[in-house]
């Protein structure tokens, strides 16, 4: 670091750009290219949860004699200890893990975002009580929480869901919060108000709407964590239980024993698991730069 | 400040009763209690050894009564006992405790190292082809389950150079460089994650700070631009990082849950997994419930470190 870096020192854009006749989606793919790319991901994903049937070669659950068979032309991505076919299983296994981060996702999101909204809304006792429930329920890392609540819950699809959504929600509820609070306190609330509109009806008609662009950056930023979230509790034996074809678990049994003798077994299922959770990850941080401006270019 | 240490205090203390109550319930909810388990293994069921075991445990008393008497058996330092092995828990832990620490103090200085010059780096090159690579690979590394990772590696070394870290535990003091040639893999797989996290907090205060007029005074004197990024930026900036890396600190833990799995290590958060899998509650009580105690200090740690940090915060709020 001899030289002096450059800093970007210019003044801020102050004038709007005019628009030019190129489609808002254009425009995001233009300037996000990297969002492009995780959006593109995430659609793959989408697409291969949807038409698993289609795209899968063979029968995701169907055991086979023949074990551990190496990639090749017959079986695209060889097959696991138990002679099944890994390429069909990792995408059956989009459609677990798409189901279960969304399903957990928005379960989580929506659950929580109305604990903020009633929570930032109502003020006074109501949002002490709640903020210190909030508290209460992160003072334990992600993971341990979901694991402990898997425990209790017992190992299943639902109760996967669940574990995770109860780990997403305070998250929720912190940030719909935050957005409530600086919403009310805006003009337009007051005179809301002041023409006799409920709370309930300027709650949910006024304010809710407004705290859209945060909620949706929450949840494409919280997807990914759930789909690791799932991932780690599969691979533990805690979450998605056989015979879904659950890439986590897949991982656990090529963690076993079969790692040196069939290495596509550990590559295969973590790479699904790393290009979805990249995906979102990159889609993410676009949506919040496009739709969050406060936040842009950080 | 002392009447906000003791405000910060109390919601700790509000947060880990809480969380007890939680914790407490949620293992009654458990299926099966634990002389189910332990006659399971027996293989047949006696009702009156069952009510007998039941009387021992106080498993029979009101449920008020219980969490009563396991809450204060955990602030004494009681932690119960271990119906695997047979043993008092605290014994089962105590070893563990080391192996775990030393994972995550190595993983986040691992993470620090890496997070804090790099988030730096990205946050002066901005728009640069070396922002968008470092940017990419940060968020690499959010995307990577640690464990994956973890797998991938020793599926690496085992390949290309035929060697395998050891897969029994190695004490510093018996074989320093034995220990830390088998902690430095799992380090690194935990800390890449929070480097991640690390460096992203690091660049975006930083392209805020970098803005700020002081800094242009600093460069209008003449001073170097290392000084100016490094000494007058990065201080300023440095107020998130340490919030995040406090908050980091404590939740490696989740990460070394599943990497202490892989690696094979003796550590709590394995324990953590074992005692779960085999239906061990009381323990997973404990140990859930012993992870929240350290969470909610670090948290109240990185707190008042911000007074100390910033000491334009007014302790008031």
């Amino acid at each position: 670091m001899a030289t002096i870096p450059s800093i970007d020192l210019a003044i801020p854009e102050a004038l709007p750009r005019r628009r030019g006749r190129s489609s808002g989606a254009w425009r995001f793919v233009r300037r996000n290219p990297l969002g492009a790319i995780g959006g593109l991901l995430v659609l793959l994903m989408i697409v291969a949860a949807i038409f698993a049937d289609a795209f899968a070669t063979h029968n995701p659950v169907r055991t086979s004699s023949r074990v551990l068979v190496a990639p090749g032309s017959e079986f695209w991505l060889g097959t696991d200890n138990l002679g099944r076919d890994l390429y069909s299983r990792v995408v059956h296994g989009a459609r677990i893990s798409l189901a279960v981060g969304l399903a957990s996702t928005l379960l989580g999101a929506l659950v929580g975002g109305l604990i903020g909204l009633v929570s930032g809304y109502a003020g006074g006792t109501t949002d002490l009580v709640t903020q210190r429930l909030m508290d209460i329920m992160q003072a334990l890392p992600i993971l341990v929480l979901a694991l402990v609540l898997a425990a209790a819950l017992g190992p299943s699809l639902t109760n996967t869901v669940i574990a995770i959504s109860v780990v997403i929600a305070p998250r929720a509820a912190r940030v719909v919060r935050a957005s409530v609070l600086a919403i009310r306190e805006f003009v337009y609330v007051e005179s809301a108000r002041a023409l006799g509109v409920s709370h309930a009806r300027v709650a949910w008609r006024h304010i809710l709407p407004n705290t859209f662009g945060p909620f949706i950056v929450l949840v494409t930023a919280q997807l990914g964590g759930a789909i690791l979230a799932e991932a780690a509790l599969s691979f533990l034996g805690l979450g998605v239980p056989e015979p879904y074809p659950s890439w986590g678990r897949m991982l656990s049994i090529a963690a076993a024993e079969y790692a040196e003798k069939a290495p596509w077994l550990v590559i295969y299922p973590g790479l699904a698991i790393s290009l979805a959770v990249f995906g979102t990850n990159l889609l993410g941080d676009a949506l919040r730069d496009t739709l969050d401006p406060r936040l842009r270019g950080s | 400040m002392r009447t906000y240490i003791c405000k910060r205090l109390l919601i700790a203390g509000v947060t880990l009763l809480g969380m007890s109550l939680l914790l407490f319930v949620l293992m009654r909810l458990a299926p099966g209690n634990i002389t189910d388990i332990i006659f399971e293994s027996a293989g047949y069921v006696d009702e009156a050894d069952r009510h007998k075991l039941e009387a021992e445990l106080g498993i029979d008393r009101p449920l008020i009564v219980q969490y009563g008497r396991w809450l204060g058996d955990f602030v004494r330092g009681e932690l119960g006992k271990s119906y695997r092995y047979d043993l008092p828990a605290w014994q089962v832990i105590k070893p563990r405790l080391p192996v775990t620490l030393e994972l995550a103090v190595l993983a986040m200085g691992f993470a620090i190292a890496l997070g804090v010059p790099f988030g730096v780096i990205s946050a002066v090159q901005r728009g640069h082809a070396i922002d968008y690579a470092l940017r990419v690979v940060s968020l690499a590394g959010l995307s990577m389950p640690s464990f994956w990772l973890a797998m991938i590696v020793i599926l690496l070394l085992v390949r290309s150079m035929g060697w395998i870290p050891s897969m029994t535990y190695v004490s510093p003091f018996d074989n320093l460089w034995a220990n830390l040639a088998q902690f430095l893999l799992p380090a690194l797989a935990v800390g890449y994650r929070s480097s991640a996290l690390i460096m992203r907090i690091t660049r975006s205060t930083m392209l805020e700070v970098l803005r700020e007029d002081y800094i242009r005074t600093a460069w209008a004197k003449g001073q170097r631009g290392r000084t100016v990024v490094w000494r007058h930026a990065l201080k300023n900036a440095s107020l998130p990082v340490v919030t995040l890396i406090g908050i980091e600190f404590a939740f490696l833990i989740g990460g070394l849950v599943v990497t202490e799995t892989v690696f094979n290590l003796p550590g709590v958060a394995r324990y953590l997994v074992d005692a779960i899998q085999f239906r061990d509650y009381p323990i997973v009580q404990n140990l859930a419930m012993l992870i929240a105690v350290v969470v909610v200090f670090a948290n109240l740690t990185v707190d008042l470190l911000y007074t100390w940090l910033d000491p334009r915060i007014k302790f008031g709020a």
